[in-house]
């Protein structure tokens, strides 16, 4: 529906145009790569970088142009560039086993192998060689169709002025389609592929592998540090005062029960600091009750006023509800130390398999989420989740922080939604009826035809005029084979895309 | 006639310690279980004078133990429960203290290792008094301590609140602060102006007004 479609196909044939003439301006980026490579082998290296730059850049243009032009998102995926050399405690800069007084050599061998072992690079290059044919053709030949058609009349031939528009016509109408054509190239050669994405999922979960790791290693650390200076402590004194009741007992009774009274006092002290520790690991609340009520909890100990939604059918698997419970009480301990609110309003709900939670507050807001080490403790514990804050304080409040961990509720149905029942149908009948046309009808007549057997039976072909059989028999075997790579692909197909879009969202947020 | 008690603990250590404990001071222990259902049925079939029971209980190893004194008490209204945990809430105790009939305890474990102190707590529970753990009052306090009437109170009134709220008689707090008995009853006349709580001299409708303005004052 579109309201003018002379102005589209004008725009449409400009894009074309542009698109085609820097397509053709190509060739001058591919002539100065060959003057660098030639460069190179030389041995004059340092063309290297700035020429990938070049690249690059062109490459973003593009990039961006497919994106807004032809509605095709291309994002970018380029490995993290290597980060900045630093000098050894003797203040020279290593490269391998060579030491260096300025970074500048380093850091130049750094970029060159980053940009050297990045698949991107030579997927760029590749992109950009190709580029002068592919992209000038589709982009320029229906504008040369248009330019012939209108032409071809005045020049040579007036009485084709007719079959001239036509073409013309035609052109202009293949423009669109042409320029798509295009956009989807562009993307399968630019747009990171399935392996990229994949792997640069896998080195953000290396990195939260690491914090994790990190962070749990600190806290039994912590846990052993409050264990032995603590209640461990106390029960070596209770052992060692119950040692001297025990002689004093007979001799001096009085003191004997002096000591049980202080060695009572240290026994519910003891016990008191291990309440304290359990609650640091995991509050008995959130064991007993689950996160809404850990929350309530947690609201009814804190000195402002907390008001506690929950909106939640299933409970979260334990560690997730652990971290959420934790992240919420730090942000709560923040409110209560920074923000000089009086209320806060938390509010922890589900939607399909996220588990949200925001916590408001009425306080002056202003807050430097880079400043402070809690909301960097809070997103390494959600990242372990997959799991991100979003912080929003402004100067004058409020301060809102929300956390969403997804994939934290199990849902009960199953995580593939159902085939459409069209496919199914298609599939049945696929896997039920693929056989006729394959091996009776299709290959056995093949046979029977070879051998040149008078016998007709119930193959069909047989009965037709000579001429007519071996289309049928073709077109029978031909009609098999894609009813059963029909119901072999369609199942398939429907499960690969779906667990591409469950690994799209979380892997595109980690390009970054 | 000696009070009439049922215990739930799952740790038979501490089951035993209380079935003798209370022996000792004249109860008389008519079930002793180790787990939520059969704590339920012990609670309705034999209708004891008073019950102690811990939070966390087989077999799920959740708060079964709380849920079902709070279930034995829907069905038997005031049925006396003085539940134990390791850990104290106010939220749990808000739970207790809901039906507003009274007859409730909620102490740490470790409670129990004053042994007089804590048979006094069971006595009181099972004559329709209240035993709140002194943590629990300091938590609740500690909360509304920013709210208007209450930090109008002085040091000496607060103390006597917080004796107060745990369910004790005037008797008990002037012996614990050492002061007179009219000297606490001046005081308790006091917290009530300031707090605008209609008096009363019956000791549990008293920590029941306390308990529900704290309650009602976190908002």
């Amino acid at each position: 529906m579109r309201r003018l479609p002379l102005r589209q196909h004008v725009v449409t044939a400009g894009r074309a145009l542009a698109l085609g003439t820097m397509a053709v301006a190509d060739t001058v980026l591919i002539a100065l790569i060959a003057v660098s490579t030639l460069f190179m082998f030389v041995g004059v290296i340092v063309a290297f970088p700035p020429t990938v730059k070049l690249v690059r850049w062109r490459t973003k243009l593009a990039r961006r142009l497919t994106g807004r032009w032809l509605g095709a998102e291309v994002p970018a995926s380029y490995l993290p560039p290597p980060p900045p050399v630093r000098p050894q405690a003797d203040g020279w800069y290593r490269h391998e086993r060579q030491l260096y007084k300025t970074p500048w050599w380093p850091e130049w061998n750094n970029r060159a192998k980053w940009m050297i072992t990045d698949p991107a690079t030579w997927r760029d290059g590749f992109w950009l060689l190709v580029n002068p044919f592919v992209g000038g053709i589709l982009a320029l030949l229906p504008l040369a169709m248009v330019g012939y058609g209108l032409a071809m009349p005045w020049y040579w031939m007036p009485q084709v002025a007719p079959l001239g528009l036509v073409v013309a016509a035609a052109g202009l109408a293949a423009t669109p389609w042409l320029l798509r054509f295009y956009g989807w190239w562009t993307r399968l050669l630019l747009a990171p592929t399935t392996r990229s994405l994949l792997a640069s999922k896998v080195r953000r979960l290396d990195q939260v592998r690491q914090d994790t790791a990190d962070s749990q290693a600190a806290e039994l650390r912590r846990i052993e540090r409050d264990l032995h200076d603590g209640a461990q402590a106390r029960l070596v004194a209770i052992g060692m005062t119950l040692g001297a009741v025990e002689e004093l007992m007979e001799k001096d009774p009085a003191a004997a029960r002096a000591l049980l009274a202080k060695s009572r006092e240290a026994s519910s002290t003891a016990l008191t600091e291990l309440r304290d520790l359990v609650r640091g690991i995991h509050p008995p609340v959130l064991a007993e009750r689950g996160l809404g009520d850990a929350v309530r909890a947690l609201a009814l100990d804190s000195p402002l006023k907390v008001t506690v939604t929950v909106d939640l059918k299933t409970r979260p698997e334990a560690p997730v509800e652990s971290a959420a419970y934790f992240s919420i009480s730090e942000l709560l301990t923040n409110a209560v130390r920074h923000s000089g609110a009086e209320r806060v309003w938390i509010d922890i709900s589900g939607r399909g398999k996220t588990l949200r939670v925001t916590v408001t507050d009425d306080g002056s807001g202003g807050a430097d989420p880079s400043r402070g080490s809690g909301l960097r403790g809070i997103e390494r514990r959600l990242a372990a989740f997959d799991g991100v804050l979003a912080f929003n304080s402004p100067p004058g409040g409020p301060t809102t922080a929300t956390l969403d961990l997804p994939y934290a509720l199990v849902t009960p149905e199953s995580d593939t939604p159902r085939m459409p029942r069209w496919k199914w149908v298609i599939v049945s009948f696929g896997w039920g009826l693929g056989w006729l046309p394959l091996f009776p009808q299709g290959l056995v007549t093949m046979v029977l035809k070879l051998v040149g057997t008078p016998e007709r039976s119930w193959f069909l072909a047989l009965y037709l005029p000579e001429p007519l059989q071996w289309p049928l028999i073709v077109f029978n075997i031909l009609l098999g084979l894609t009813l059963y790579s029909l119901a072999f692909a369609l199942p398939l197909v429907h499960s690969q895309k779906h667990r591409m879009a469950q690994l799209a969202p979380g892997s595109l947020r980690l390009d970054e | 006639m000696s009070p009439r008690v049922v215990i739930a603990e799952d740790l038979y250590l501490l089951r035993d310690g209380l079935v003798h404990l209370l022996q000792a001071h004249g109860f008389e222990v008519v079930a002793a279980v180790e787990s939520g259902p059969e704590l339920l049925t012990a609670l309705t079939v034999q209708r004891p004078d008073v019950a102690v029971v811990d939070v966390r209980l087989p077999p799920t190893f959740t708060d079964e133990g709380l849920q079902a004194a709070l279930a034995a008490r829907r069905a038997v209204p005031g049925l006396p429960v003085l539940v134990l945990s390791q850990h104290v809430e106010q939220l749990y105790a808000r739970e207790l203290l809901a039906d507003g009939s009274g007859a409730v305890g909620y102490l740490l474990k470790d409670r129990v290792f004053n042994a007089e102190q804590f048979v006094d707590a069971v006595r009181r529970v099972a004559s329709g008094g209240t035993a709140m753990d002194p943590e629990v009052i300091a938590k609740l306090l500690a909360s509304t301590a920013r709210h208007e009437p209450l930090g109008a109170l002085t040091p000496r009134e607060r103390e006597v609140l917080e004796l107060m709220a745990e369910g004790r008689s005037n008797a008990a707090i002037s012996q614990r602060l050492f002061l007179s008995e009219s000297a606490v009853g001046k005081h308790t006349a006091g917290i009530f102006t300031k707090l605008d709580l209609a008096p009363s001299d019956d000791d549990n409708r008293r920590v029941m007004a306390v308990l529900a303005y704290l309650n009602a004052a976190r908002g």
